[in-house]
């Protein structure tokens, strides 16, 4: 039965055959086929099963447009809902359909065609209702899906990604789009023409037309090897331009990269400007049963004949309203194929029409009104269009064309807008909003010539030379009466072949009210399939306007979305994988953490940082209590190089500080330095940390790791935006500035074992000073700044000397027992200090007031970023009362609380009154101490509080002070 | 009342073809006045009406929509309805929005296909942690589920979930289940809203852009104009996401919203495979599958104002990349679709739901994620607009809170530029 | 992504930039205005449907923060709407 392979001709290699296997049984091909033709050229004819009614379905299309004849490739190759007609056959490729099950002949989803006349569109919103839907998900939901979803990662094989930059970037090799290129390279633009065929020539590669006396393919040969011979040109095949966004920027994939291990590169293409060369895809006439398999695109019907050398059927039927089909009919012929009759529904055929097959019979003002057979075609019923006798013609192979619409897809993505044309029956480009063309079919010029020459005026204007002379090339005009649907047709009348949309069903919605076209396609699901409604959609626009009485034009069409076709998401993410996804950023003893085995923590800002160093055998808690010991007892390290570093000067910059800061910097003296808080302008905590002078005009200011670049930006736009001619310079030296923080009551000793020229003595070198000198040999900024209550020296060196330095401090200190101290160690330490951490105790509702630093915002200045703010949100709708303030809590009996429990009145299930922002165990009381944020917290310290915790459990607190360790700070300045 | 929907009537219709159904709502004659005017047919704005006629007998209610029917960011978002806040103002409201979810398609007579799968959020970070640890205690006290899994646990519960493993970039650390998170068909709630209202005497006009807002001469609201007439109502609802500051600005009221385009996409079909919603805050993505098959992900807006329903191809990439970090198979998964919806947002990320400075006038305006919150938004503007007294869900969301500056901060530390 | 001309750099993508928000009018002397003249210059930003003046910092590039219009239904960068327009 049905299709088989001609002996000659086409774009195949009649030498080269290929095996593959579909649905487990082997077939073979040859080499330059389509899964689908190689289907075809075997005679098989029902390749899948429908996504709904599971009615059987074969191939139709013969491109991208194809909604029935979905694949799975299983082994290496693995994918899944892929179009049969767009799988270029390799060999060993294995396939099976989609969406039924054992096989599309005997598919036990097909009960679903018995009760289809009860489910039409939207069935499921009237009923499942009851008990709840939960109940039929799941059955419904084994139903729904395509394929079976990859399970694992390609094996090998990677992604990439590259820019492009042209002049003229034309998507689509046909006719049009290398008549364009020509033209634009030959004047020298940077032209890329990116095509997403096998092959170059487009709709040329299926059709027998000749250009300027020669075979239009030789022509499609001469213009490629041209454009290959010219510099500035980049010719991509088997690359589809999906997305168009703003600012001409698009989107293209190239999915057989000539590089090994590469499985598709994608393109960021910035064009000059953009030719939309894309051609034009056929829409079927919508007849009962028109699903059957047999009934096919007539111009996937001229492919397979012309290009893959398959006659897809022995007797065929072609059904029409305009031209183009009669070439189809011709192209049959000349293949040795037999064609019954020509079923034309304009009762008036063009005489050009006519005259390509003067020997067939052409049946003039006729429609086929349904397909006879169950598994494949038999035969079609025709009948007059004005009504009248039927008759039956037995056929295997029905050759279908409803017209043409151009492929508008991507001009429409930049948000040109669309015409409808009354003559050509189709959505045209209308205005461009981007830097955009069209030419060729995919404007309307359906016919050769004039696709050749549109190709050759477009990019004639955009490369602003003259209209070169065109080749001549003979096509029959095209011509068309628009037939949107066949009124007498018995049987589902299939739109949407994917998501089996019938006519019935636009009607039933159009009755339910679900009047516009977008309610029309949510309600019936039309076009969202996985071909998106490419042969479908424009059918659907056809029979609602038929229904409500308007033009196709007023009825419009639904939003063309990216991508044009699918694309995989390993294409998209490119080399964004594995570590190359957010690569870390390392400090020169990064190495030397892991080695000893640190738990290494996200530190913000993509800096790593070790949590804590546990030791055979030991647990966290062991790990953390013996670094906190070390600190407070003996002597501990840690690498504080990810704080981020700024380097201000010039003559402004007390002043610039003044404003940014919410305390007063400009009194700082050379050498000393001062803890500041920056605000946002509506009064939002933004950032913490130390601020020191280094001379008259250089300043140094430290910001927390995560916030660095948010801060510096904040800097560079109050300076540039708000005070532009103050004289200030910002350096970020983050990454210049690498430290070691010594820090426990042994510091100073360890300090002096490395060997140092600074005078480390209280009174020479204070808390909050800064001294140049040398440490261990080595170039050396020290900073006392304590971070963990204890005396501390930040020996701040070059990256380059870092390392060294690091391990002259662990040699110095092994006498006094020193430890690496990790983050967790840091936090239970600020914790006993009551420091403030920006990531536990602001969360965008407290101030500096609710936080005990009322201190730090000052009163002396006029004005400082924040300033008015606070005060009016002070001042505001509480009067400043029943704010959350920060407290100690003391859990009694002594017990861990959970970060961030709430704290409720009585401990009741009700609204909270705070929660509990920290909990250690901490080293020095011996027993869990915590930080909280407590409604009216500053007035309640001796109260008892209570946590609630999930569950309903109650834990009474006692409410402190926030520090739990020497308040008066004695040892760090020690 | 409308016929009712059962399996019954579709087999009766069934065996007419089809041919006998009612419209599920009509086509009225817009008249020139009514007691309210709702500017919005997508979710709030239905929600709004059918609440206003429900639950406090305002029925001569017209509903203008610009476009069509449910056009709204309720046909273009990611279908996520949950309670996981954290603070004591959002929790309860969003409970009981998703209780009112829950109840729709059996109250409103139409499968909303409401389908309680659970939200997982997949944590990377220590602070992530910190901050769901919180979420999990104050939930519990307003009855929300929020329950910690361990790394194997969530493993076990998605087994396409490959990546993020202990030499990752960002390494699992844990998760948190909300049983109570759902998904529903988005659709579906904008048809249903629509055909209630339309049973109870609501009129719905689509194709009905308001062009000015019209203010009396003593300062109330008066009504609004649109192309096919004056249309004069008391009060008059803005329920227009995206679009409010341009139809306050008809009127000089100035509000404090910036429009924003969130972006959501989704892959092709394939069998079912993930029967609960990801949401992974760390790397900056969420997905669920529909019934359908399809998975649908959502990911951060794009930068700066925008009306332009396209996706920024950075934040696209981005969002792809850390979906794969998690999803690795997912690379040879395919995008089928992506759309962008335009939204408000108001300095502190919360909604805003109040009577303007313009009296008879209200907005329900800065919904990020504003999907979850349709049925209980409806419920408690309705209450504004039919009482004139907020509803204690919807208190501190009021419009007079900027001039404190008394934000509501959901996360963060800085508001969002 | 946008194409954004640097004064100093020319033409670079938008991912060598960072969004800084529409502008404002410029900042009040705190001193001249009212509460409720504060939190509204605070809190409202200009928010068309149409041309928009932006700040963008060319964080990746030489350091400028510089303004553009930028069109929110296009993204369309253009000119200046005119003086007194």
């Amino acid at each position: 039965m049905a299709g088989k392979r001609l002996a000659k001709g086409g774009r195949i290699d009649h030498d080269r055959p290929l095996r593959f296997t579909f649905n487990g049984r082997a077939y073979s091909g040859l080499a330059g086929d389509t899964l689908a033709s190689a289907l075809l050229a075997n005679g098989l004819r029902l390749t899948a099963r429908s996504f709904k009614y599971h009615r059987p379905r074969g191939i139709v299309g013969a491109g991208v447009e194809e909604p029935s004849a979905l694949v799975e490739l299983t082994g290496a190759d693995a994918a899944g809902n892929l179009q049969a007609t767009t799988v270029p056959l390799t060999d060993g490729l294995e396939a099976r359909s989609v969406n039924c099950w054992p096989s599309p002949a005997f598919d036990l989803g097909a009960v679903a065609q018995l009760a289809g006349r009860f489910i039409p569109a939207g069935f499921y919103y009237k009923t499942f209702k009851w008990p709840n839907w939960q109940l039929y998900a799941p059955a419904i939901r084994r139903a729904a899906g395509l394929a079976a979803a990859p399970r694992t990662p390609p094996a090998e094989g990677r992604y990439e990604a590259r820019y492009g930059h042209c002049d003229l970037l034309i998507a689509g090799a046909g006719p049009a789009g290398l008549m364009a290129a020509q033209v634009a390279a030959r004047a020298g633009l940077r032209v890329m023409i990116v095509d997403e065929g096998t092959e170059p020539g487009g709709a040329l590669l299926s059709r027998r037309l000749q250009i300027a006396g020669a075979p239009a393919l030789q022509w499609v040969e001469e213009a490629v090897a041209e454009l290959a011979a010219l510099p500035d040109v980049i010719h991509l095949q088997q690359a589809t331009v999906w997305a168009c966004r703003e600012h001409n920027y698009l989107m293209a994939t190239e999915r057989a990269p000539e590089r090994p291990g590469l499985m598709e590169r994608s393109w960021r293409i910035r064009a000059g400007h953009v030719i939309t060369a894309t051609g034009a895809m056929e829409r079927a006439i919508p007849f009962g049963n028109n699903d059957r398999p047999g009934v096919m695109l007539a111009s996937a019907v001229q492919s397979y004949v012309n290009r893959y050398a398959v006659l897809p059927g022995r007797r065929a039927v072609i059904f029409a309203n305009n031209n183009s089909a009669y070439a189809v009919a011709a192209d049959l012929l000349a293949a040795g194929g037999q064609v019954v009759a020509i079923i034309d529904s304009r009762a008036d055929v063009p005489e050009a029409a006519r005259a390509l097959v003067p020997q067939l019979t052409v049946r003039a003002g006729h429609v086929v009104i349904s397909a006879h057979g169950a598994r494949a075609l038999r035969g079609v019923r025709i009948a007059p269009l004005a009504g009248g006798p039927e008759e039956t013609l037995a056929c295997d192979l029905l050759a279908v064309s409803g017209g043409w619409n151009p492929a508008v897809h991507l001009w429409s993505q930049s948000r040109s807008t669309l015409r409808y044309d009354e003559a050509l029956a189709a959505f045209l480009p209308d205005r461009p909003a981007q830097a955009f063309s069209a030419a060729g079919a995919a404007a309307g010029a359906f016919a050769l010539e004039d696709a050749l020459r549109s190709g050759a005026e477009v990019a004639a204007r955009i490369a602003n030379v003259a209209v070169p002379e065109i080749p001549d090339a003979q096509d029959l005009p095209y011509a068309i009466a628009p037939h949107w649907r066949v009124e007498a047709a018995r049987g589902k009348a299939f739109l949407d072949l994917q998501n089996d949309v019938t006519v019935d069903d636009v009607h039933l919605a159009l009755r339910e009210g679900y009047s516009d076209v977008e309610l029309v396609k949510r309600y019936t699901t039309a076009g969202m399939g996985i071909d998106q409604g490419k042969t479908g959609n424009v059918n659907v626009i056809g029979t609602v306007a038929l229904a409500r009485g308007l033009e196709p034009g007023a009825v419009g069409t639904t939003t063309f979305r990216a991508p044009w076709t699918p694309v995989s998401f390993g294409a998209i993410a490119g080399m964004r994988d594995g570590q190359l996804a957010l690569p870390w950023r390392h400090t020169p003893v990064t190495q030397w953490n892991l080695d000893r085995g640190a738990v290494m923590y996200e530190a913000g800002a993509r800096w790593r940082r070790p949590g804590y160093f546990p030791r055979p055998g030991e647990t966290m808690q062991e790990a953390v209590d013996r670094e906190c010991r070390a600190v407070r007892f003996g002597v501990g390290v840690y690498d504080g190089s990810p704080l981020g570093k700024f380097e201000l000067k010039g003559r402004c910059v007390g002043r610039f500080l003044d404003f940014l800061y919410s305390n007063i910097m400009s009194s700082l003296t050379p050498g000393n330095g001062r803890y500041g808080l920056m605000l946002s302008d509506d009064g939002l905590i933004m950032d913490d940390g130390v601020c020191f002078r280094l001379d008259a005009g250089r300043w140094m200011i430290s910001t927390s790791t995560g916030h660095a670049e948010a801060i510096h930006s904040h800097m560079e736009e109050q300076l540039q935006m708000r005070c532009p001619g103050w004289n200030v310079l910002i350096t970020p030296v983050t990454s210049q500035w690498t430290n070691a923080t010594i820090c426990g009551p042994q510091a100073r000793a360890v300090m002096e074992a490395l060997g140092t020229d600074i005078d480390l003595s209280p009174e020479a070198f204070p808390f909050m000073s800064l001294r140049d000198g040398h440490v261990a040999g080595l170039p050396a900024r020290v900073v006392r700044v304590s971070f963990t209550g204890e005396l501390s020296f930040e020996v701040n060196v070059a990256p380059r000397h870092m390392r060294e330095l690091w391990d002259r401090v662990m040699e110095a200190g092994a006498d006094f027992g020193i430890l690496p101290v990790g983050s967790e160690a840091s936090h239970v330490l600020r914790v006993e200090k009551g420091f403030l951490s920006l990531g536990h105790e602001v969360d965008g509702t407290v101030d500096a007031h609710d936080l005990g630093m009322g201190w730090v915002m000052s009163r002396k200045k006029d004005d400082y970023l924040g300033k008015r703010a606070v005060a009016i949100r002070r001042a505001g709708s509480h009067g400043g009362a029943g704010r959350r303030e920060l407290v100690g809590v003391l859990p009694e009996p002594d017990c861990p609380i959970p970060e961030g429990a709430p704290l409720t009145p009585g401990g009741r299930r009700e609204a909270t009154e705070g929660f509990v922002t920290a909990c250690v165990w901490s080293v020095v009381q011996e027993r869990w101490v915590g930080l909280a944020l407590l409604e009216n917290g500053h007035a309640r310290q001796g109260e008892t509080a209570y946590v609630r915790l999930k569950g309903g459990a109650v834990i009474p607190v006692r409410v402190s002070a926030p520090c739990h360790y020497d308040p008066d700070g004695q040892r760090l300045r020690s | 009342m409308p016929q009712r929907y059962s399996l019954v009537s579709l087999l009766r219709h069934g065996l007419n073809r089809h041919t006998t159904w009612a419209p599920a709502w009509r086509s009225p004659q817009l008249k020139d006045r009514y007691d309210v005017i709702v500017i919005g047919a997508g979710g709030h704005g239905l929600a709004t009406a059918y609440y206003l006629a429900k639950e406090h007998g305002v029925t001569n209610i017209a509903v203008l929509e610009r476009g069509w029917l449910g056009g709204g960011n309720i046909a273009r978002n990611t279908i996520t309805i949950r309670s996981n806040y954290m603070r004591d103002a959002s929790i309860p409201f969003y409970v009981k929005s998703v209780a009112l979810y829950e109840a729709m398609t059996r109250e409103l007579d139409f499968n909303t296909m409401h389908s309680k799968r659970g939200m997982i959020d997949v944590i990377q970070t220590w602070g992530m942690m910190r901050d769901r640890r919180r979420r999990q205690h104050i939930m519990d006290i307003h009855g929300a589920t929020y329950e910690q899994l361990s790394v194997a646990e969530l493993r076990h519960r998605v087994p396409a979930l490959t990546g993020g493993g202990p030499e990752a970039r960002l390494p699992v650390l844990g998760a948190f289940v909300h049983t109570d998170a759902a998904v529903n068909r988005h659709d579906a709630v904008a048809w249903a809203y629509a055909r209630a209202i339309d049973a109870m005497g609501g009129a719905i006009h689509q194709q009905t852009p308001v062009t000015q807002l019209l203010r009396g001469r003593d300062g109330r609201i008066e009504g609004v104009e649109t192309p096919r007439g004056t249309v004069r109502a008391p009060k008059v609802v803005i329920a227009v996401s995206g679009h409010t500051t341009s139809l306050t600005e008809t009127l000089g009221l100035k509000l404090p919203l910036r429009s924003m385009n969130l972006t959501a996409f989704v892959s092709e079909p394939v069998r079912p495979l993930i029967d609960v919603i990801i949401n992974c805050p760390d790397a900056g993505v969420y997905l669920s599958q529909t019934d359908k098959g399809e998975l649908v992900i959502g990911g951060p807006p794009d930068p700066g104002q925008s009306y332009r329903r396209d996706i920024k191809q950075g934040v696209f990439e981005e969002t792809v990349a850390s979906m794969l970090s998690l999803f690795p198979a997912f690379k040879r998964l395919k995008l089928l679709r992506q759309w962008g919806g335009h939204l408000d947002i108001a300095p502190d990320a919360s909604p805003i739901q109040d009577e303007t400075e313009v009296p008879g006038l209200f907005v329900t305006a800065g919904w990020w994620g504003g999907y979850k919150a349709i049925p209980a938004g409806g419920l408690t503007l309705a209450h504004l607009v039919a009482t004139g007294r907020p509803h204690p869900l919807m208190e501190p969301f009021s419009l007079r809170r900027f001039r404190h500056l008394d934000y509501q901060m959901e996360t963060g530390t800085t508001t969002a530029r | 992504m946008l194409l954004i001309t640097c004064p100093f750099c020319g033409p670079r993508n938008e991912s060598e930039f960072v969004y800084g928000g529409p502008v404002k009018p410029p900042r009040p002397d705190p001193a001249t205005r009212d509460d409720a003249e504060w939190t509204e210059w605070l809190t409202h930003v200009p928010n068309p449907v149409g041309p928009v003046e932006e700040q963008w910092w060319h964080a990746r590039g030489c350091g400028t923060w510089l303004t553009i219009w930028r069109d929110t239904r296009s993204h369309d960068i253009v000119g200046a709407p005119h003086d007194g327009g």
